[in-house]
């Protein structure tokens, strides 16, 4: 009997020489950028002490150049950015989700314990 | 059928409807496992930061406990770690660059690229092994709890052990004995358990007492972490040069000092937990162990995925297939265990 859920099919697995001639100078492209953002990241984190008043501002640094990573790393390496709106759309909004929320709860909660902490004496 | 104007051959269809994304099943469920996965991480790195910030006592800062390179020794502030980041992120690149080339049918290109994409897994356990054997190990001073009651750690440049000179005969080693083995292992042991004197003699688990000859260190720094209530000190003091190095040998040789040294696995062999620390809370060394190693196993599957797709490569099995769209599903889990290292580098390292 011949099994029709075992048909094996694929799209968009092809592309032509010249197309892929494009996509080879934005991978390397976007390898230098990663790479330079790395050392950007290394180098704040080996020069400015965790005591010092700018601090905060390279935590944030930090925070927003991983998000911009993780970026070029989902969207050219893993193609989503080449996948059809809503396929985008159902792999990140569920997640998006559950991450605000999950951080949402551990602030409300961290506040709790704090609350809790200051009324101990140490 | 208004609004709907795609056409599809039967080949895409699922079941006799279309496919909603206009992808294959494989690829979408590999997706869906890497949103569950990264919730995964989320979770363990959140709980991170919640520990973290709930820890009365100062948290360890990553560019002083990363600060070593192998063969090198200290002062590259996470110069190793930014290295693994690399390797990662060059082994991600030969991936795609492995897909794009099986989207040309390029077989020969695959292969390089695969070959490529596993050396560099590989080299990145590697580096996590060392990594790994490095926190457990800790410095050569340790984490050292002085005599008014407050913890230090320690920088700076141990001065080389020579050898112990036998001055009293024990069981094994007699009066004049050379002994050149081990010597930093018995060094730090005898240390923890309080069996060197002032002036550097050494008790040794045979009965035999011993001259340990040690170069001079350099450059000792102290930095406070933790205060006990009668220690005038605080938390972030820095103490050097000679008044440093007094301090410290005094609670060494004090008799009864508590010194510890890197991450040991288990204490008395009860427990398969680090129980104590050089760096700083317990949860740091629980969590560093388990979101590297969950991470560094998911480097390691990926791995011998890679390898198991690498031989269909070789063997053909996609070629006769028409497209190489295992090498692409292969290469999503690859890339998220690059994506999953750039979250732990930053909050794991550098924040």
């Amino acid at each position: 009997m011949e099994r029709d859920d075992l048909i094996e099919y694929s799209l968009n697995t092809h592309h032509s020489e010249e197309h892929g001639k494009a996509l080879r100078t934005k991978i390397w492209k976007v390898t230098l950028l990663l790479t330079i953002i790395t050392a950007i990241e290394v180098a704040l984190g080996a020069y400015i002490k965790q005591s010092s008043d700018v601090w905060i501002y390279v935590k944030w640094t930090f925070i927003v150049l991983t998000l911009l990573k993780a970026g070029y790393i989902v969207m050219v390496f893993m193609h989503l950015g080449d996948e059809r709106k809503w396929m985008r759309n159902v792999i990140l909004l569920p997640y998006a989700g559950f991450i605000l929320y999950l951080i949402f709860i551990a602030l409300v909660e961290a506040l709790a314990v704090g609350e809790a902490w200051s009324g101990v004496a140490v | 059928m208004a609004g709907n104007t795609v056409q599809l051959d039967s080949k895409t269809l699922w079941g006799g409807k279309e496919s909603p994304f206009q992808t294959s099943y494989g690829k979408l469920m590999m997706w869906f496992f890497l949103v569950s996965d990264a919730l995964t991480f989320s979770g363990l790195l959140v709980a991170y930061g919640f520990v973290r910030h709930d820890t009365l006592e100062a948290w360890p800062i990553g560019e002083e406990t990363f600060n070593s390179l192998p063969f090198l020794g200290h002062g590259y502030p996470l110069i190793y770690v930014a290295l693994m980041t690399f390797i990662l992120i060059v082994s991600s690149v030969t991936m795609v660059l492995a897909v794009e080339a099986g989207h040309r049918m390029d077989k020969k290109g695959v292969i390089k690229w695969m070959i490529a994409t596993i050396i560099g897994g590989f080299f990145f356990l590697g580096s996590q092994v060392w990594e790994w054997s490095h926190f457990i190990h800790g410095s050569e001073f340790g984490r050292i709890e002085l005599m008014d009651g407050s913890e230090a750690i320690v920088k700076g440049h141990f001065g080389e052990i020579k050898n112990f000179t036998v001055l009293e005969s024990g069981l094994h080693h007699k009066k004049g004995d050379v002994i050149t083995d081990d010597l930093m292992h018995t060094f730090q042991h005898a240390a923890k358990e309080g069996h060197i004197e002032k002036g550097g003699k050494i008790h040794l688990h045979d009965g035999s007492v011993a001259q340990v000859n040690k170069a001079h260190d350099h450059d000792l720094e102290l930095t406070i972490k933790l205060i006990s209530s009668d220690s005038k000190r605080k938390i972030g003091d820095k103490i050097d040069g000679k008044e440093a190095e007094k301090l410290y040998y005094a609670s060494l040789y004090s008799g009864t000092p508590k010194v510890t040294y890197g991450a040991p696995w288990f204490e008395d062999g009860e427990h398969w937990l680090p129980t104590k620390n050089e760096y700083g809370p317990q949860q740091y060394a629980h969590f560093f162990f388990f979101i590297t190693g969950f991470h560094g196993f998911h480097v390691f599957s990926g791995v011998l995925i890679n390898i198991l797709i690498f031989i269909g490569v070789v063997k053909g099995t996609y070629h006769k297939r028409g497209h190489y769209e295992m090498v692409e599903k292969t290469g999503l889990y690859w890339h998220f265990v690059d994506l999953v290292w750039v979250f732990v580098f930053t909050f794991f390292y550098l924040v």
